[in-house]
């Protein structure tokens, strides 16, 4: 992966700051039949317990790798407790999943596999179905040559996380209209998306204080305090994962790239647009935190008074995070021969021949 | 059950008598500050004499001057990195952002009329930069709603000599930069910090009069900070080095804090609730708050009602999160010789119940809370102090051989082989567009090999100003924003590539 911030370094080389600052660390070194496998794999409804679901119903690419819900549907329309986060960019990323409890995109889809609520397959059943497709055990034997002894005998656990870490890798967003601007092209934003920059970087919004570029998140995790969904109970985000009543409510910062395509929006979808988004955070400290509820907000959770004005210039700014040039071609046919239930991306199949 | 109490109790007289006995004599260490050894650590730096962050210019570029009436903004804009911007003394109300390079923006000042940024209550920002080598000099800044100058990861960054009121939540907030000068800047009534440098390596804050604010010197956050000859007076916390946890750059080490006036900070706090800020007890002189090998010399310290220097874990603020990856001791804690007058005289409860458990009463001019490390403090009988128990005798007296930590040359710009430039700049902006086998949303790359065989000047032309050659494609947008070097070193490194 190679983009015009390699030029650039960063503080204790983190990964963050204005605008021409570097990259922070992140996964690579992952060979093209990994990366293909891992495409495939990644469409293919054989991965989950009823090989009914694929990663792609909930990381759907035409959606922004989410799915439009504010909570995601599992296996046997099991309602999850979140919202599907974006894919783009996490090759970037320390954590996964909003209460930040997984180290690693590997360790974060062996989960996500065999949990219940999501794909509900269990390790033995996975490496059965695989085995069982033809196609699988070449590309399994391609992506993996170290496991030479036979075709099957390359179809692990191991080896399918791996596949699908490869193919997320591929998912990089750096060359929005904002990219353009920071990278030295000042006609790259419209008079209003820099209106709307200056606003997010501003201090009265402290929009960029979380969501830092280049990547528009510090990794960080914050309590914002937004409302559940009518009649749910409180979600405690990563006081579970951290064992601390301090990060009651606290989730991790997410992306901003390419956020105009994930609506709803916050951890249980509450807010349906970018704009409602933005106004929570102009709506005072705690407003919507119910009375009996002990939240530890985040000091940035101020009370900036912006105006209508300065919303919508912010919304406008977001849009310009807006960068899909590297979208996958989405499978016609996967190996299982299942449907996936996804059209295939017209424009991207037309662009090989 | 008798026999256990009168243990207790003589267990509690005998450690009472142990503690009034080594406070009733106790052996007075005198090290004279006027000769021994120099502080041997901190970073290493061979900027010598020079106080500077701003290499100086081989040449100059143009001179804009702007008139009261003119938009500073509209001059930034068609500015090009090496040029100066002046502005003459009169009213200016508006956001100035600079995102480009080596611009030096200096208000004019004419016998004593300044150029006066004027956010009119009602404006955000004052002055926001994100390039390197920035000079922000001379300006008036008043009554703006979030900072007066901030930057963003801007490296080699001199602010200096500004007077900043009312301008929100900072004065000078300096963010995720490397080597930064703050000088001579007057700065008063803010609601947060009125010089902030956060996230950030080596800085130097000098000589700047700070008041009316939350605190007066923030170090936050930050490595290889000085703070050295500035006047921080009737703020609710007068200098502060501290670590906020939930802050993607974890740690605040190596700090001095040497030669400054640090007086009646005993404003009431007004800071924003849950801010860091917030948790400052009104009195405070100077805050050390998990930051690790801070030194503390030759300041005045004086008439800071609740203690002149506290030192403390994160335990003592409640209002903070918790982050694992944050280390919440201040360790290695270094205090020379200071004058500390008439501190701690009217001291929060926290602090007065340390000072009982020690049997200590009066005053507090010193005051460590929570566990510490390797900490050292020269001449404590002179004190009034408490939690300093495991403080050692410092095994030097002075950081005379440390004149700055900024970096001779300045941040190092990352340094990228032509060849280098050409393969990144391919990928990552070519290639969204050109492809080397297919039609993409340009011509393929072999037609443009073909068209200028043994000619990258002229494809880097093209590649700087294209017209629209093929009916049946869109135009080409102009890569003029990359620099001539990058675009010469695309133009070869396409014309060279194979499949």
């Amino acid at each position: 992966m190679k983009s015009l911030y390699h030029f650039y370094g960063s503080l204790q080389g983190k990964g963050l700051g204005g605008m021409k600052a570097g990259l922070p660390p992140h996964r690579d070194g992952f060979s093209p039949e990994q990366i293909d496998l891992g495409r495939l794999l990644f469409f293919d409804p054989v991965l989950s317990g009823d090989n009914n679901l694929s990663c792609a119903n909930c990381h759907n690419p035409s959606l922004g790798f989410s799915d439009g819900m504010g909570r995601s549907v599992g296996s046997g329309g099991r309602i999850n407790k979140r919202s599907a986060p974006t894919l783009w960019n996490t090759a970037f990323l320390d954590t996964f999943f909003w209460d930040s409890r997984s180290p690693s995109l590997e360790d974060q889809a062996l989960e996500s596999l065999f949990a219940g609520d999501e794909m509900a397959s269990t390790p033995v059943k996975l490496i059965d179905d695989l085995a069982g497709v033809d196609n699988y055990k070449a590309l399994f034997k391609e992506a993996f040559p170290d496991h030479v002894r036979s075709e099957s005998s390359a179809i692990t656990v191991a080896n399918v996380v791996s596949a699908l870490a490869a193919f997320q890798t591929s998912l990089i967003s750096l060359n929005s209209a904002y990219d353009r601007y920071a990278l030295g092209d000042p006609s790259a934003l419209t008079k209003n998306q820099v209106i709307g920059l200056n606003v997010f970087r501003s201090f009265v919004a402290r929009c960029s204080q979380c969501h830092t570029p280049p990547l528009f998140t510090n990794q960080q995790l914050a309590v914002i305090g937004t409302p559940e969904p009518e009649g749910l109970p409180r979600d405690v985000g990563a006081a579970k994962t951290f064992s601390s009543n301090k990060l009651r409510g606290a989730f991790k910062i997410p992306t901003l790239r390419n956020i105009a395509n994930t609506s709803p929006y916050m951890h249980s979808g509450r807010f349906s647009s970018l704009r409602e988004a933005a106004e929570f955070y102009t709506k005072g400290r705690g407003h919507a935190v119910p009375e009996n509820e002990k939240l530890n907000l985040h000091w940035h959770i101020s009370e900036p008074n912006l105006s209508h004005d300065e919303l919508d210039r912010l919304v406008d700014f977001m849009e310009a995070l807006n960068d899909e040039a590297f979208m996958p071609v989405i499978p016609e046919r996967v190996p299982s021969g299942l449907l996936t239930g996804l059209q295939p991306d017209i424009l991207a199949t037309s662009s090989g021949d | 059950m008798l026999n256990k109490r009168t243990l207790v109790l003589a267990v509690f007289v005998f450690v009472c008598g142990w503690i009034l006995g080594s406070n009733k004599q106790p052996v007075r260490i005198i090290t004279s500050s006027a000769g021994g050894a120099s502080y041997d650590g901190g970073y290493r730096t061979t900027a010598g004499d020079k106080v500077a962050a701003v290499t100086k210019r081989l040449s100059t570029g143009i001179i804009h001057i702007i008139n009261p009436g003119d938009s500073i903004q509209s001059v930034v804009e068609m500015s090009q990195p090496g040029d100066t911007i002046q502005v003459l003394p009169g009213i200016y109300s508006e956001t100035v952002y600079i995102d480009k390079d080596d611009i030096h923006l200096m208000g004019v000042i004419d016998q004593g009329r300044r150029a006066t940024l004027d956010g009119r209550g009602i404006l955000n920002d004052a002055i926001l930069y994100s390039g390197n080598n920035i000079i922000i000099e001379n300006f008036h800044i008043k009554d703006y709603k979030g900072n007066g100058i901030m930057g963003q990861a801007g490296n080699n960054f001199e602010i200096r000599n500004n007077l900043i009121v009312d301008t929100g939540i900072y004065g000078i907030f300096p963010q995720l930069g490397i080597n930064g000068l703050v000088e001579h800047n007057v700065v008063s009534g803010i609601a947060d910090a009125a010089i902030y440098i956060g996230m950030s390596d080596n800085v130097h804050v000098a000589f700047n009069e700070v008041f009316d604010s939350v605190a007066g010197i923030e170090i936050e956050n930050s490595r290889h900070a000085i703070v050295e000859n500035n006047n921080a007076h009737n703020n609710t916390g007068g200098i502060l080095a501290f670590v906020t946890p939930g802050l993607p750059i974890k740690s605040t080490e190596d700090v001095i804090i040497r030669n400054n006036f640090v007086s009646n900070n005993n404003t009431p706090n007004f800071g924003a609730p849950g801010s860091m800020v917030a948790g400052i007890p009104s009195g405070t002189g100077v805050l050390i708050m998990a930051a690790d090998d801070v030194i503390i010399e030759g300041n005045i310290i004086s008439n800071n009602q609740t203690s002149g220097i506290i030192i403390s874990d994160h335990s003592y603020a409640s209002n903070v999160t918790i982050d694992p990856h944050s280390e919440p001791n201040s360790d290695r804690t270094m205090i020379l010789d200071n004058v500390m007058l008439n501190n701690g005289y009217d001291t929060i409860p926290e602090v007065m119940a340390l000072a009982l458990a020690e049997l200590h009463t009066g005053p507090v001019d010193i005051v460590h809370a929570g566990p510490s490390e390797g900490s050292c403090i020269n001449n404590r009988h002179r004190y009034q102090a408490v939690g300093i128990g495991n403080y050692e005798n410092c095994d030097f007296t002075n950081t005379d051989n440390i004149r700055s930590y900024l970096l001779a040359d300045g941040a190092e710009p990352r340094v990228i082989s032509a060849d280098d430039r050409g393969e990144i700049a391919y990928l990552g902006v070519c290639s969204g567009c050109h492809s080397f086998t297919g039609r993409l949303i340009g011509p393929p790359v072999p037609v443009i090999q073909a068209m200028y065989a043994n000619n990258p000047e002229g494809l880097a032309k093209y590649i700087n100003a294209p017209v629209k050659k093929r009916s049946n494609y869109p135009p080409m947008s102009a890569m003029s924003y990359l620099d001539a070097e990058t675009q010469l070193a695309v133009a070869k490194y396409m014309l060279a590539l194979r499949e």
